[in-house]
């Protein structure tokens, strides 16, 4: 364990221990908040009745199609505009302005068109997220030398093989940030579209124990969705930090 | 030395086109250039006199808006003809690739058995001083180091035209020279032709048989210097009279051009 490592793991271990002795010597409310052990025990708990694997299967379903449409639109679009500079041009306002945009305006709309199932949520997740893979492919094609259009020229490669063996590989680092910050969006897209006005996921569990006083069941899934997306971003940013060190970056 | 012509400029100009508003640009020419098979040839010019653009047009990376290329007795217009190899300025090595990778590249696009690739490639590694760095990526090689790769996997493709566009200008004067005694090494082993673009004046002087001096933009050729150094020459050179005798001449021939290029236009007295 390296230096950096240690003081990130003592952070995290010192701030549950402070906060497991706050609830514990009720400076925290027990209605207020349960002990970080409680949550621990009443997730696993819930995990082993099978209450939950329902709601977690459809939230972590939603977000694996949100996530894997926004990551390939997001790649084929990015690469589309890149080639077209006058359309980036025209599109590059609405690029950088998009996340002014609060797309859960649009849920009553999603709901109207798609009806009361998953499509609406996955489709905010989708919104939530494509704008980043697109942002970062852009980036990514942008930061490739055109010495290496040169180099490619020598080497007899046409387009395609440029494109696929040169400039794909050098933008990876780039588009696997898209990558990162793609599913990090759509988890938030679809736990939060869960909340408002879903039949069912995550979300919709917290909301209802939240609405029905089940501090018990509201905290042991926070803890679950705190810890999963914790684990993924960190393996995540682990690979781009490796792959962005391989290339000097 | 054999005389006989192995890559031939006749009249060659090249004009970039207008871009957004922007004046066309004449950047080259016209000029005319016969590199003699086996040669060492350097042009030295002002800052955008056109000298890459020179290289360019003869890789066939660029076709001439006048005049025609010739490579091996065959026509090169906005194609590169099989048996010429480039390094350029920039840092083109492939960072997602090893050093061993790196140099196979080209071997491996054209299809070359894998018995054949190994064999070339390790003499390329052995030959450029990168044998001990065959695993390793090159973000973890100095700049000098970078440029050898760039240059192994050149080699590898036995080109018989080498066009190098200032690969050294990005590293330190010691390092520089060092470099310039491997590629003097490079080309007497593999007896190809060598077109060397460099603003370096001592850099030209000491490489080359013929040094051509451009005219600021658009690069013409004020006179060719022909050196007189034997084949097995290295930078000890730099120790006799000669070699200052050369820059000199050089310097001499760009001066006025070089300030012209900074946008003095009286010259100098």
């Amino acid at each position: 364990m390296n230096r950096l490592t240690l003081i990130r793991t003592v952070v995290i271990v010192a701030f549950f221990g402070l906060l497991e002795i706050l609830c514990r010597t009720g400076i925290i409310s027990p209605f207020t908040m349960i002990p970080p052990s409680e949550m621990a025990v009443e997730l696993w708990l819930l995990i082993a009745s099978g209450e939950v694997a329902r709601g977690m299967r459809q939230t972590l379903g939603n977000v694996a199609v949100a996530c894997f449409f926004a990551i390939t639109v997001g790649f084929a679009v990015g690469a589309g505009v890149h080639a077209v500079p006058r359309l980036r041009r025209a599109l590059d306002p609405f690029l950088t302005t998009y996340y002014a945009v609060p797309f859960f305006v649009f849920y009553p709309l999603l709901v109207f068109i798609f009806g009361m199932n998953n499509f609406p949520m996955i489709m905010i997740g989708f919104l939530f997220a494509v704008v980043a893979m697109i942002i970062n492919t852009l980036n990514g094609l942008d930061k490739i030398p055109r010495v290496y259009r040169k180099v490619a020229r020598m080497h007899h490669m046409g387009r395609t093989k440029t494109a696929l063996l040169i400039e794909l590989p050098y933008a990876i680092p780039n588009l696997f940030t898209g990558v990162k910050l793609a599913v990090a969006y759509s988890f938030i897209g679809v736990i939060a579209a869960e909340f408002i006005l879903a039949p069912g996921g995550l979300g919709y569990a917290i909301s209802f124990a939240y609405d029905n006083f089940d501090n018990n069941t509201m905290y042991a899934l926070m803890l679950f969705i705190l810890v999963l997306v914790t684990i993924i971003n960190m393996s995540l940013h682990a690979y781009e930090r490796r792959l962005l060190r391989r290339q000097g970056r | 030395m054999s005389h006989e012509v192995h890559a031939r400029l006749e009249g060659v100009t090249r004009v970039y086109p207008a871009v957004a508003g922007n004046p066309p640009v004449h950047a080259l020419g016209p000029i005319d250039l016969d590199l003699r098979k086996g040669e060492f040839f350097s042009i030295v010019g002002p800052s955008g006199c056109g000298k890459s653009t020179c290289m360019d047009v003869l890789a066939g990376l660029a076709p001439p808006t006048k005049g025609t290329v010739w490579f091996e007795d065959k026509r090169v217009h906005g194609n590169v003809p099989d048996g010429i190899g480039a390094v350029f300025q920039e840092d083109a090595s492939f960072p997602w690739l090893t050093v061993e990778d790196n140099a196979a590249f080209g071997l491996r696009r054209a299809g070359v058995d894998a018995a054949e690739i190994r064999r070339r490639v390790e003499y390329a590694l052995s030959f450029m001083g990168l044998k001990d760095f065959a695993k390793a990526y090159p973000a973890q090689l100095s700049g000098g180091m970078r440029q050898r790769v760039c240059i192994a996997r050149t080699l590898v493709l036995q080109p018989r035209l080498i066009l190098l566009d200032e690969p050294f200008g990005a590293l330190d004067a010691q390092t520089r020279l060092l470099m310039g005694d491997e590629l003097l090494k490079l080309w007497r082993e593999t007896g190809a032709t060598v077109l060397l673009i460099t603003h370096a004046l001592d850099e030209a002087a000491m490489l080359s048989d013929r040094i051509g001096a451009m005219s600021a933009r658009p690069g013409r050729f004020l006179e060719t210097v022909e050196t007189g150094w034997s084949r097995d020459r290295d930078s000890r050179m730099l120790e006799g009279e000669t070699f200052g005798h050369i820059t000199g001449r050089l310097w001499q021939m760009l001066r006025s051009e070089s300030k012209r290029a900074m946008g003095h236009e009286g010259g100098v007295a």
